[in-house]
């Protein structure tokens, strides 16, 4: 239906315009901020017109934080984390949906449960996992008394011991192991007709070559899509990094910002904090930026 | 080129029959097509052959191998899907060319190998485009390239004309056929369109149920149709069919209100017997001629070449096919003219032909 009301035309509009104002006015408002000097930024209101100190402003954050080898940990985390997650999600729906095997009910609702359990829910856990891979070996060691039994017979006191604390492996691996990855795939794999399926066995393709050839290709936008969600995902998290890195050459650059924020009877440096906020959103803007073409295309249809 | 030997094959979803035994031999260079209502089993059947779908009974041999274990690629077989399956994101080049990809042929014989099928299927100059740019039959001679590269023993078809547009459809079929003409490869070629199946084949299985009803050339089929199911699914419009009752002295028609006088051989008085006549078979005369049954016009159909006349007989709805000039209205009385020749009958209980019958007396005018 094509409605040609004026009045109507009018009103979606001031609807429109009402959230494009609502999305960008914080943007906005952090640009300018980031733009004033000390003085200006304190003023009550402040100042809506840009300020003249955008570029020590921003020198400033970049230095006090030591933004650049933290943006590069950040970049590292969130292209490991939207890699590895494109790859494992791929191959899990593939297996789910192409191939027939005893337990697949089980391992799908298993993956599927993951999806209530978001990292924050299980993060006391999972960090025991990391600051020590083998723990449950160890566990299942002591509590079965094999250990015991091992220290009896030879002497030998079994620890095991693997921690990921402080490494880029600990920061990107719990953050791959979630299903909402699986599920795009699963529904992308389903609509590919059957008989492209078919078409690929007469033609003598192996499950494999099938995956490489015809279904990856297909999926490319489904992996342009996810890829961008992952990248902004991991690139925002907060908890985890903060969790993981004691050491100051693995932290993230969103976790540093807290350094940016002025402490309580602290200089209010609140422009340097935006500056650095400013410099911190800028990478996921470039990603979503660059890859958006695909990535709309990737989340509405597929491409017939 | 192979021969393909079909034992007592059965398939069955998880409790459910769906082909049940299907013994078939198919010569070496035949064209067979298979023939069939909508869930008959004819697909399933070709897609066993084809080796997607698993064999729950009997046995398939092709080129006197048995294959029911052997993977799709270890059978030598090529197929047409209905729906083309051409790779969207592939050029019509790949396309074709996948299956010589994954068997490992170098690239230039590849390359070479492609150009001679785009040759013979007149697709030199859209190599390189993506299906998506390709009309509806250009997309179905990509997917007979694809079938064709790899030359295979025998060409498995699945309804492969069924989303042409009409006219495109006539001309693919006789595509096909020039092509079986030319490569002498063994054909399947399954459809439910008896216009399809009759130009196309050599022999013509008809299928219903998970059953076949009747193997034969187009002629034996469409002249002596082995059981009711088969007269009256091939042949446009469907055969008349007229229930009958055997009497002592004969066969009584429409409830009692017309009678044959045959002798009813080995049938007891009582049994229930089908008596079909082809639309095409019937001859329109006046009114109370000699030997003619009279009828009311129901409906008249225009064909161009012919008519179609509906005619209702003593409550029986009859068709009649004419290409006289004469037009009867609807309401109008006509004579129908029948010859004992062309009568077929067929239980009613089994629906099986029974040749027994012969009316050697024209239906008598009442």
């Amino acid at each position: 239906m094509v409605e040609r009301t004026p009045i109507l035309n009018f009103v979606t509009h001031l609807v429109l315009f009402i959230g494009f104002v609502l999305a960008v006015a914080p943007f906005a408002i952090v640009a300018i901020a980031a733009s004033h000097n000390l003085k200006d930024v304190n003023d009550v209101p402040m100042s809506l017109l840009p300020g003249s100190d955008f570029w020590l402003n921003i020198k400033t954050a970049w230095t006090t934080a030591d933004l650049g080898p933290k943006l590069l940990n950040s970049f590292i985390m969130a292209t490991g984390v939207a890699a590895g997650k494109v790859i494992i999600s791929a191959l899990t729906a593939f297996s789910i949906v192409y191939f027939r095997y005893p337990g697949r009910t089980f391992i799908f609702w298993l993956i599927f449960i993951t999806l209530m359990l978001p990292l924050e829910v299980r993060i006391v856990p999972t960090y025991a996992v990391v600051a020590n891979v083998l723990s449950p070996y160890q566990t299942i060691l002591d509590v079965t008394g094999l250990s015991w039994l091992i220290e009896k017979i030879s002497g030998v006191r079994i620890a095991l011991s693997f921690g990921l604390l402080n490494s880029y492996t600990g920061l990107i691996l719990p953050l791959i192991a979630t299903a909402t990855g699986t599920f795009l795939y699963r529904q992308f794999f389903l609509t590919v007709p059957d008989e492209l399926t078919e078409a690929a066995r007469m033609d003598g393709a192996g499950a494999l070559r099938f995956f490489i050839d015809i279904l990856l290709p297909l999926s490319r936008t489904n992996m342009a899509a996810l890829g961008t969600i992952m990248f902004l995902w991991a690139w925002n998290q907060y908890l985890w990094p903060l969790l993981i890195t004691t050491d100051q050459s693995h932290a993230t650059a969103v976790t540093e910002l807290k350094q940016l924020i002025p402490n309580i009877g602290g200089i209010p440096e609140w422009n340097i904090a935006m500056a650095g906020t400013l410099i911190v959103m800028l990478p996921p803007l470039i990603v979503v930026v660059a890859m958006q073409r695909w990535f709309v295309r990737g989340l509405i249809a597929t491409e017939k | 080129m192979a021969s393909i030997t079909i034992r007592d094959v059965k398939k069955s979803y998880g409790k459910s029959p769906v082909v049940h035994g299907v013994d078939l031999d198919i010569v070496s260079g035949e064209f067979v097509v298979i023939l069939g209502p909508s869930g008959c089993g004819k697909s399933t059947l070709l897609r066993m052959i084809a080796g997607l779908e698993e064999i729950s009974g009997g046995e398939i041999a092709i080129d006197g191998t048995v294959v029911n274990r052997l993977e799709p690629r270890e059978r030598g077989c090529a197929m047409v899907f209905q729906n083309y399956a051409l790779y969207p994101h592939m050029s019509v080049a790949q396309n074709i060319g996948y299956s010589l990809k994954v068997a490992g042929v170098p690239k230039a014989e590849r390359t070479q190998r492609i150009q001679a099928v785009a040759r013979i299927l007149e697709l030199e100059p859209m190599l390189d485009r993506k299906p998506a740019a390709l009309s509806g039959g250009q997309r179905q001679r990509v997917a007979m390239g694809r079938a064709m590269i790899r030359e295979p023993k025998v060409f498995l078809f699945d309804e492969p004309l069924s989303n042409l547009d009409a006219k495109l459809r006539v001309q693919m079929r006789s595509e096909i056929r020039k092509l079986h003409r030319r490569l002498n490869a063994t054909s399947v070629f399954v459809t439910h369109d008896q216009v399809e199946a009759m130009t196309l084949a050599d022999r013509l299985v008809v299928m219903n149920g998970g059953r076949v009803e009747q193997v034969g050339t187009p002629g034996e089929i469409y002249k002596r149709p082995a059981s009711r199911f088969v007269a009256t699914f091939v042949g446009a419009p469907a055969m008349n069919i007229l229930e009958g009752i055997v009497e002592l002295d004969g066969l009584s028609l429409l409830g009692g209100s017309r009678r044959l006088p045959i002798p009813r051989v080995g049938l007891p008085v009582g049994a229930k017997v089908a008596m079909g006549i082809r639309p095409e078979a019937v001859r329109l005369v006046a009114p109370g001629s000699q030997g003619a049954l009279n009828a009311t016009v129901d409906l008249v159909e225009e064909l161009g070449a012919g008519r179609v006349i509906y005619v209702d007989l003593d409550g029986a709805a009859f068709s009649v096919v004419t290409s006289e000039t004469v037009h009867p209205a609807p309401g109008a009385t006509v004579g129908l003219k029948i010859s004992p020749d062309d009568m077929h009958f067929f239980s009613s209980e089994t629906g099986a032909r029974l040749d027994v019958f012969k009316a050697s007396v024209p239906v008598p005018a009442h």
